[in-house]
């Protein structure tokens, strides 16, 4: 539950959104993820830590560099937070086509 | 595989999109919410007025199986453009949501096929987020009302 709890606080930051952004398309080490940004390096290295730790992002050794990169399955799982709401809207929609469809035989 | 509706919230905004594709021509696919008892039927609601043009207005009304009544729900029509779009308020009574603006755009993909585009514009972001919530305040999936008590407990 608790790590739950520190993804929802870890995608609350403005700066942390950026680097899942950044991060989303193509793995980066910290340093060009950190030239993205006018925030001082430790400051970055600090929200790199967070998304680490809550397992948003995941570092990989890549000869003497560490590149960091998404994690796609838990980013699902902060999509999922709206999931019930799309779901209602799903099914009402669906009923709608089976409705219409319905109607088109008649 | 693809989801066939899809809903955009960004953070910290107070709109939302909601896209669909239907396997439906366009014509039926409007049909569908220009018609009170076709909207009945697939909104699972009671259609108490719906005026359909511009400067007309709607109510929805859902009773309890013992006619208490759940939900109730209404709003004014702003423009009505046939098979293309409808621009209307919503407003849910005796519920802390404030109005909605709805904007629908209605789109042909090909003969038989059709796209519906829902811009949902609320009063605030937190009123945003509190009518996303909602499913779970309804009990829809226990499993989300444990993530919504997380949620809670942050603001």
């Amino acid at each position: 539950m608790n790590l739950r709890r520190d993804v929802f606080q870890a995608i609350s930051d403005p700066t942390r959104r950026a680097i899942l952004l950044l991060v989303a398309s193509q793995s980066l080490t910290a340093g060009a993820i950190a030239s993205n940004f006018n925030t001082a390096r430790p400051t970055v290295s600090k929200h790199l830590q967070i998304l680490t730790e809550c397992e948003l992002i995941r570092q990989e050794q890549n000869g003497r560099e560490i590149y960091y990169h998404i994690n796609a399955k838990k980013m699902k799982e902060v999509a999922d937070f709206i999931e019930p709401f799309r779901k209602m809207w799903d099914d009402r929609f669906n009923k709608l086509e089976t409705i219409m469809k319905n109607y088109k035989d008649k | 595989m693809e989801l066939k509706t899809k809903i955009i919230a960004e953070d910290g905004k107070q709109d939302l999109i909601i896209t669909r594709e239907f396997d439906l021509p366009l014509n039926l696919l409007f049909k569908a919410y220009a018609e009170a008892d076709i909207v009945e039927q697939w909104m699972g609601t009671k259609v108490i007025k719906l005026e359909n043009k511009k400067h007309g207005s709607y109510q929805f009304e859902t009773s309890d199986g013992k006619g208490n009544v759940v939900f109730r729900a209404n709003g004014v029509i702003h423009d009505f453009i046939e098979d293309r779009k409808i621009i209307r308020t919503f407003e849910m009574e005796n519920a802390p949501f404030g109005v909605q603006l709805e904007l629908l755009e209605f789109e042909k993909l090909t003969d038989s096929t059709s796209k519906l585009h829902i811009h949902t514009i609320y009063q605030s972001v937190a009123l945003r987020n509190q009518m996303l919530q909602l499913p779970f305040a309804q009990g829809i999936n226990m499993a989300h009302n444990r993530l919504q008590d997380i949620a809670n407990n942050l603001k």
